[in-house]
């Protein structure tokens, strides 16, 4: 009933291809992006903009990242955090050694140093698949922090390969606060999201799923397997680099090369296999979900304690949320191994026929 | 149907785990808030859980036996962390919201977290105590104002292990050969750079080692050893890393006494891992360990025979101890806070103050009962380290004994390399170094 497209008609190519064809979409999206650019600023505390809706921006751009990759590309990565360190240290040697350096372009070379160093490890891709694809990218995961602490340069000598952001500034506006801070994510955020969300409808996009379901049928009907799956690489990397430029530079201000460590690699894993696999959306609710369940559970664990008095030492309810969480996991796995995206869709199929379904 | 009910119950699931709401303020109106970012899972659980409990364990018994600081109580929240960063950073922003005068002082117990929590201290003002780890050059405190390395750091530590072992040959290491086990870390990397001084100065010939995390395989590293017949092998280890070391070494025939671990491979979860290997096995510590203290015998009866205690089983183990001096250190600088800024509960930025300008010398440790347990401390705005001291202990098979008095290592060397390094911090940063006021 909420949801019937009934009486919308498209009557040219472009309402057809539209990114949502539906009006209620659109509404919903316009609605969505109204809240998230200027009620959210407007009525979120600092904590609410720096401990959850900053990482969980920048984490969303880091499983869409791996999601075009695995989810659309069908090559399964577990090097995503080293990209993002690459990232990370690539925009701080942008910023540290080329003078007055505008910082978003130090953000996108930070993303193409990330694309380079991924296309390079993406080349085994060409030869071994699957799990034994997951190995070799797993060697990036252990090579790249390894290398960023060994070489002093990449963290201009530090003592220990830490790297220190420097002060985000724009055209002479300092992004000191939470606030600005959170917009600048949201904004670069929106707009890679966009793109990617185009490009997986795009010649790229669709090379990249033939070869995702088979690729030697994709070879037949003339697909170039070593591009498409470079290209793959290439622009999943450029995605988590940027992520990790942000969650250097928006997000923690100093980071550590051990801090991209495989830990990292396998959350934003779990996003893209809970949110959804192959699917834009399946990210940002992926992220949402891994970043945002444990800290609630956290709370209510904690609050429950002090409110029924189970008087739990602090040790019990930190056990009892990992099993939580846990166990929620497997459950919506079960419920729906999908992913929660497919859940929406799922939803929106409900809601277009409710409150009649037959 | 049925997938209907289903749908629905996931998506109120959902909808109930995203609507994380903001907590509701316990009740700490007019008590001193302590905000501890603690850990208990993960891999170095066992760790953080001695340490945290020892923690709170003093905090209750300020509270039980003193009833708070002049008056005023204290109240505490932790958070637990996992020893992730993002986590931590998460926690941290939580737990600074809690109460009007924040949460006091931070100790992250963790270099990746303060790593993530160094440029927020300037501004939200609050102090991050890092006891034995992070930024060592965070000790000169006209870059640093707001991090405090106390006690010692990591370059106190290595010095004073080169200065042990060339007392333990009797003066001089002249053309001795020093090995340094390290884990493949940031933490193993802090001390290549003062060791590497050390040997040219001292002139002993200095070789490191890597032992990639987790470090539970140390074979062809003690292959190396025992090749190279080093006089010293200095054990930079954490976690698991450390006992399998030990180990190790007993396999290869290394004699057991002539290794000298730093602070974070000392403490008996490592030594009773490695069993009767570890006889002999040196390490440098912060604190002494044992519950011969009148502290400890304070917070048994005062805590534990009350039933407000943690855990008996820590009770006495080196990072228990070292909990108590943790929150001994928070405590008496709101102490030293309050006599400035008045008999209530401080702010970060008085508590600042207060740990800046702590004086805690032996009179004063005897009288809050820690004795020997650690050294005397007193901090400037020049230097956010205190004593630099360490203490040498020794595995005895059944528990840690003391090896040395207090000593301190090459301080004048440190110091200019804390300078160095703390003022090309100031220079990426665009920070002008001075002392704060008030």
């Amino acid at each position: 009933m909420f949801y019937r497209e009934a009486g919308q008609f498209k009557t040219s190519y472009a309402a057809d291809q539209a990114l949502l064809p539906i009006r209620q979409d659109r509404y919903g999206m316009f609605i969505l992006l109204a809240i998230a650019f200027v009620g959210l600023p407007l009525l979120a505390s600092d904590y609410w903009l720096t401990a959850i809706l900053i990482p969980f921006l920048v984490f969303s751009l880091a499983a869409l990242g791996l999601n075009i990759l695995t989810g659309y590309a069908g090559q399964l990565s577990l090097g995503t955090a080293a990209f993002m360190a690459v990232g990370a240290v690539a925009t701080y040697n942008f910023e540290l050694r080329v003078p007055g350096m505008p910082v978003l372009i130090s953000f996108i070379l930070g993303g193409l140093s990330a694309a380079a160093v991924g296309v390079l490890f993406g080349l085994p891709s060409l030869r071994i698949k699957g799990f034994y694809l997951a190995v070799a990218t797993l060697a990036a995961q252990f090579f790249i922090p390894w290398l960023i602490t060994k070489v002093g340069w990449f963290s201009n000598y530090s003592a220990s390969g830490v790297i220190t952001a420097q002060p985000i500034e724009i055209l002479g506006m300092p992004f000191d606060t939470p606030m600005r801070k959170y917009l600048l994510v949201l904004a670069i955020v929106v707009v890679l999201a966009l793109l990617a969300k185009n490009l997986v409808r795009s010649r790229i996009g669709r090379a990249w799923m033939a070869v995702r379901d088979m690729d030697v049928a994709a070879e037949v009907i003339g697909i170039r397997i070593l591009r498409t799956k470079l290209t793959a690489f290439a622009v999943s990397s450029f995605y988590c680099g940027v992520a990790g430029a942000l969650y250097a530079y928006a997000y923690l201000g100093s980071v550590e090369p051990d801090g991209f460590n495989l830990d990292l690699s396998f959350r934003i894993l779990f996003m893209v296999i809970v949110g959804g696999v192959g699917s834009i959306m399946g990210s940002f609710l992926g992220a949402a979900f891994i970043t945002l369940m444990p800290i609630f559970l956290e709370v209510a664990l904690t609050e429950a304690n002090t409110a029924f008095n189970l008087n739990l030492g602090p040790g019990v309810t930190s056990m009892s949320q990992l099993l939580v969480f846990g166990g929620l996991i497997i459950f919506f796995l079960i419920v729906e191994p999908h992913g929660l995206a497919r859940l929406w869709q799922i939803a929106k199929e409900k809601l277009r026929l409710w409150p009649f379904p037959h | 149907m049925k997938t209907w009910i289903k749908t629905l119950t996931v998506l109120l699931a959902l909808t109930g785990g995203l609507a994380v709401v903001q907590p509701v303020a316990a009740q700490q109106a007019g008590t001193q808030f302590m905000g501890i970012l603690g850990y208990r899972v993960g891999p170095y659980g066992a760790n953080g859980a001695a340490f945290f409990t020892g923690m709170i364990d003093y905090l209750n018994l300020v509270n039980e036996k003193d009833g708070g600081i002049n008056g005023v109580k204290l109240s505490w929240e932790e958070c637990e962390t996992e020893y992730n960063n993002a986590k931590g950073v998460e926690c941290y922003e939580r737990l600074k919201t809690r109460t009007t005068t924040g949460p006091t002082a931070i100790h992250p117990m963790s270099t990746g977290i303060t790593y993530g929590l160094i440029d927020k201290a300037p501004v939200d003002k609050i102090p991050l105590i890092t006891l034995g780890y992070g930024r060592t050059d965070a000790t000169d405190g006209r870059v640093f104002p707001w991090v405090f390395p106390i006690l010692s750091n990591y370059w106190d530590g290595a010095t004073g292990i080169v200065k042990f072992i060339g007392d333990q040959e009797k003066g001089s290491l002249k053309g001795k050969k020093i090995v340094l086990l390290y884990h493949d870390s940031a933490y193993g990397k802090e001390p290549q750079p003062v060791l590497e001084a050390e040997a040219t100065k001292l002139g002993f010939e200095l070789k490191m080692i890597p032992v990639p995390h987790p470090g539970n395989e140390q074979q062809s590293q003690w292959l190396q050893i025992r090749q190279y017949k080093p006089d010293w092998v200095i054990l930079w280890g954490w976690g698991v890393m450390s006992a399998t070391a030990l180990s190790t070494a007993q396999k290869v025939g290394y004699p057991r006494d002539k290794m000298v671990g730093i602070w974070w491979a000392g403490s008996e979860i490592d030594t009773q891992a490695a069993g009767p290997a570890a006889e002999g096995y040196y390490a440098a510590s912060l604190n002494l360990a044992g519950k011969d203290f009148q502290v400890v015998r304070d917070v048994e009866k005062f805590v534990y025979a009350k039933g407000k205690g943690g855990d008996p089983k820590l009770v006495g183990t080196v990072l228990w101890n070292r909990g108590l001096a943790a929150a001994m250190i928070t405590v008496e600088a709101v102490r030293t806070a309050q006599g400035k800024y008045g008999k209530k509960p401080v702010t970060g930025e008085q508590t600042r103050w207060g740990i800046e300008n702590l004086n805690i010398d032996q009179k004063r440790l005897d009288q809050l009962g820690f004795g020997s347990m650690v050294p005397p401390l007193k901090l400037s705005c020049a230097d956010h380290s205190g004593s630099g001291l360490v203490r040498f202990q020794k595995w005895e098979g059944a528990k840690w004994n003391a090896a040395s008095d207090w000593m301190s290592g090459d301080r004048a060397l440190i110091r200019k390399m804390v300078e160095e390094s703390a003022g090309k911090y100031a220079k990426e940063k665009n920070i002008t170094p001075g002392c704060m006021k008030g």
